[in-house]
């Protein structure tokens, strides 16, 4: 059933590709837009869709939960995901995030009999409908002061205003629209959901919520505020700023207390997409296209972690704490190399491919002359760094106790290995995801 | 020969020999052997390889030799651009030379885990060879900052029993300066628009850009130095890791910040550099001054070499900021100098602690009767240490000092109290070791040096000797670069001069 799924996803994926070059396309009465933008973004959520399904496969047999609605629940999101990215109107982007997130509700709390797993659907549900209705209020509040959904039409009413300041209701509603798209993403204050969730919901869920979802909510979340909104850079931007500096910050420091490695997860994702807001705060095409890099090579890294997470098992049984992958190094070499790989290229140290990523972001803030962004980012990478660092420590530094399984398949091997190679060899020729995310960039300014 | 691509050979065959390590299959003890011999093999040609370098390099031109450049991310015009010139190029041998003593020094006492040490001791060695060849500021600092990488693992895996706080203050404290310093070079790449470190070395930045890039750069550098205040990873990293990882931590990785001052610091931000002069002397002569008298008080043998690896390191600083042309090569020859001497006491230090399993000076005592070869070893070695003419030590602390009265007399006297100190210190730790009677029978049957020992510290004997009574091949090598940088300085002071002038 799973094979299906991803065979499913992987024909879209070539769909999307073969697509590809034929400049900006727009349909459903301007409501969907196909451009580089959105395919750049589409290939990075079905990669991350397919290979996600893949690596569950296991564990879900393990739980006793490998019920086909998983596939179906996960594809349906994807759909919803590939809506949102190519909304070109606020109608659209809210049929496409709901039909995602309703999917995702019910995909958190797949297993049905294990009560962190309900309790982590539920909390999804309440706070993702109250951001929903926070993001509903936000459009029709902008609809009233527009006078239309449409980005186009929109970025035509704000750009008439030539620098003049917004009607005060445009602003409001843009507050909220952020503020709702700051929950999809969890972006702090509006992270609060996402530990929970993340440490509630079976593994391989949590491996697709830090994924897909997270990329899509980001490409929802770029076009929302660039294309209607981008003449009114001087006033979202302050906001971005916010929501980029608190992530950073409670994402180093909340991580360090964590014990169980979901949860840990849950803080990097939020200390992750701080960094990327940093990109969006620039504005640009150095801003965007930074932002676009960061999440693709985040997608990686994050990929390999949760394979990794997911090959963590003893006597049969998934175990998810710190503390069980001590001695990780001697029982299981490999997959203890390929996560302190993720470690370490996570924290940003050179040569890894997380070190380029943050590399590109601090370009585009020192551009823009953004130095106190720049350096909180940098000072709080170094936080970071500590907890990544910890799981290195206790894989290689602490004498093993029980050594982990080394059964796991021939699925997670093979990603494993794949995302490692890439994040370890990113270096070398770093060419096609920098020209990608340019092209993606450019076609997102030109189209604002 | 002329068109081989040196720097790149040297740089990364070392990754071949891990790659080779790596895919080493079979029982522990054949992998174990294997891994040895594979990586003494690889660092021993790569080392016969570097010489290739010293042998063709052109003493008489300040330019880049070896220059390699090949594109790598158009997009932001960053490319792979390696060379050499007087000043980095002794001390990639310097790299090259200390990896396979340090790989002979842990034949025996590594046991646990040998093929990933060896691994990680030839990446360490692409990271340092990389770090002085890098041409391109990005390069540069993937090297760099690599570093980390492979010497968080050696402390943390292989170190003392305190290796886990060790190895994390290291990490934390190093990465902490290091990415200032990556938004000051992304600073000065923007500004200048290109990462291309010959075409940055003649840029002329504002004068109060400079001062912010200087002070990024200084966390950095202050840091890896390791300068009073910020040197406190020092003692701790010493004292846990296993005793080749202190070999290269005093050997190679400190000299990344007297190297990062030469090349980015005073080239690159003159103006800001005399600006700051007064501030570096001030920490140095402090740094001299204060690690020397806690080394005095040390009671374990590691401890105190790290402290007067501080003190030493203080000279390099006073040296290179005096901006005068025999300051800076005394600089450099001090770092050369103290990286075989200091490396070499690490390992005379690793000798006994192999035997008997403690750093504590106190448990030793009258060592000469049992071990005179070993003796006279330490002996020559804490001689290079206090800087006794005929040692290297001599030469890179004289030149310092005569740099610095050039400069300003007050400086050079008080700098100077550190040769008295530091002989205070070396001659107290040598006579509690090794002289005195021989009266503790865990001691009584101790062996002398093993020829595998021997054949560890022969190469740094040589070179403590060479550089001491012959040091002009060395200085020649350096000299014109040496002469570019103090020109450069020259010029960034006439003209803060005839600016002052023109305020008042």
């Amino acid at each position: 059933m799973i094979r299906l799924g991803v065979v499913a996803l992987v024909l879209t994926l070539l769909l999307v590709v073969t697509i590809s070059a034929r400049g900006a396309v727009v349909s459903f009465g301007g409501m969907f837009i196909v451009d580089d933008y959105a395919i750049f973004f589409k290939i990075l959520v079905l990669g991350a869709s397919a290979l996600s399904l893949l690596i569950a496969q296991e564990y879900l047999e393990i739980r006793g939960i490998a019920r086909f609605e998983y596939v179906v629940l996960v594809m349906l999101a994807t759909t919803g995901m590939m809506l949102m990215i190519s909304a070109n109107d606020f109608i659209a982007l809210y049929v496409g995030l709901e039909m995602q997130s309703l999917a995702l509700y019910v995909v958190a709390s797949f297993h049905r009999d294990d009560v962190r797993s309900v309790e982590a659907g539920l909390k999804y549900f309440v706070l993702g409908a109250l951001a929903s209705g926070m993001l509903l209020y936000g459009a029709s509040l902008i609809y009233g002061y527009a006078g239309t959904t449409s980005f186009s039409a929109i970025g035509d009413v704000v750009g008439a205003l030539q620098g003049a300041t917004p009607p005060v209701g445009l602003i409001i509603g843009l507050v909220f629209v952020i503020a709702g798209l700051a929950f999809k993403v969890s972006a702090v204050p509006f992270h609060m959901w996402t530990p929970d969730v993340y440490e509630g919901a079976p593994t391989p869920v949590t491996a697709f919520f830090s994924l897909a979802p997270k990329v899509a909510a980001i490409a929802l979340l770029l076009r929302v505020v660039i294309e209607p909104f981008g003449d009114m850079l001087a006033q979202w931007r302050q906001i971005i700023v916010f929501l980029s500096i608190a992530s950073m910050l409670l994402g180093a420091f909340a991580a360090i207390g964590q014990t169980n490695i979901k949860r840990l997860m849950a803080y990097s994702s939020i200390g992750h997409v701080g960094y990327a807001l940093i990109g969006l705060a620039v504005g640009g095409e150095e801003g965007i296209r930074s932002v676009l890099i960061y999440m693709a090579i985040y997608l990686i890294m994050n990929l390999g972690v949760f394979t990794c997470i997911l090959c963590m098992r003893r006597r049969e049984e998934m175990v998810e704490e710190i503390a069980d992958l001590a001695g990780a190094s001697r029982s299981n070499p490999m997959m203890a190399l390929a996560l302190a790989i993720f470690m370490f290229s996570m924290a940003g140290i050179p040569p890894l491919a997380g070190f380029f990523s943050k590399l590109y972001i601090f370009v585009a803030a020192v551009q823009a002359e953004m130095y106190t962004l720049a350096v909180i980012g940098v000072l709080s990478s170094v936080v970071g760094a500590f907890y990544y660092l910890r799981i290195v420590k206790v894989m290689y530094f602490d004498p093993a106790t029980e050594p982990l399984d080394r059964n796991y398949g021939p699925e997670l091997r093979l990603v494993m290995l794949a995302t490692a190679v890439i994040i370890l060899f990113f270096f070398l020729y770093p060419e096609p995801i920098l020209s990608g995310a340019g092209v993606a960039a450019a076609s997102l300014l030109s189209g604002s | 020969m002329g068109n081989l691509p040196f720097l790149s050979l040297v740089t990364f065959l070392p990754l071949l020999g891990a790659a080779f390590i790596l895919v080493i299959r079979g029982a522990p003890d054949i992998v174990a052997r294997n891994a040895r011999n594979v990586a003494l093999l690889t660092s021993g040609a790569t080392f016969l390889l570097s010489l290739g370098i010293w042998f063709n390099f052109d003493p008489s031109t300040a330019d880049f030799q070896f220059e390699e450049r090949a594109l790598w991310m158009p997009a932001f015009n960053i490319a792979y651009h390696m060379g050499v010139d007087g000043i980095s190029m002794p001390f990639v041998l310097l790299s090259t030379l200390l990896i396979p003593i340090c790989i002979l020094a842990s034949w025996t006492s590594i046991t646990i885990r040998v093929k990933e040490y060896m691994i990680a001791f030839l990446l360490m060695e692409t990271m340092l060879v990389g770090t002085f060849c890098a041409l391109d500021i990005i390069l540069f600092y993937l090297f760099f900052e690599g570093v980390l990488i492979p010497m968080f693992l050696i402390i943390g895996v292989w170190g003392g029993p305190r290796r886990v706080y060790s190895a994390f203050k290291f990490f934390l404290y190093t990465l902490a300066g290091s990415v200032l310093m990556l938004l000051a070079l992304l600073t000065l790449y923007l500004h200048a628009g290109t990462t291309d470190i010959p075409s940055l070395l003649v840029y002329d930045l504002p004068t109060g850009l400079q001062q912010w890039l200087w002070l990024a750069c200084f966390a950095a550098f202050a840091v890896k130095l390791p300068m009073w205040p910020v040197h406190t990873w020092l003692p701790d990293a010493h004292v846990e890791a296993p005793t080749a990882g202190s070999v290269i931590l005093a050997g190679v990785l400190l000299k990344f910040g007297g190297y990062g001052f030469l090349r980015f610091s005073l080239p690159m931000f003159p103006e800001a550099s005399i600006t700051f002069a007064p501030l570096v002397f001030a920490l140095s002569i402090i740094a001299v001054v204060y690690p020397s008298l806690v080394a005095l008080a040390q009671e374990d043998m590691k401890k105190l070499i790290a402290y007067s690896s501080v003190a030493h390191m203080a000279f390099v600083t006073v040296g290179a900021f005096s901006m005068t042309v025999p300051g800076v090569e005394g600089a450099i020859f001090q770092m050369l100098s103290h990286g075989v001497v200091s490396a070499a006491l690490f390992l005379v230090v690793g000798v006994v602690y192999d035997r008997t399993h403690s750093r504590d000076i106190a448990s030793y005592g009258g060592l000469v009767h049992r071990m005179p070869v070993y003796a006279l070893v330490f002996m020559l070695f804490m001689l290079g240490s206090v800087g006794l003419p005929g040692t290297s030590g001599f030469v890179g602390e004289f030149l310092v000092l005569l740099g610095a009265f050039q400069h300003d007399a007050w400086v050079a006297t008080f700098t100077a109290t550190g040769v008295i100190l530091g002989a205070a210190y070396m001659l107290y730790l040598y006579r509690r070791v090794i002289l005195g009677a021989l009266v503790k029978d865990s001691l009584k049957r101790m062996k002398d040096l093993s020829p595998r020992e021997l054949l560890v510290f022969a190469p740094l004997i040589v070179v403590v000797l060479w550089m001491g009574v012959y040091p002009d091949p060395l200085l020649g090598v350096m000299h014109v670069s040496v002469q570019n940088i103090v020109e450069r300085l020259d010029v960034a002071r006439a003209a803060l001069d005839a600016s002052a002038l023109a305020v008042r």
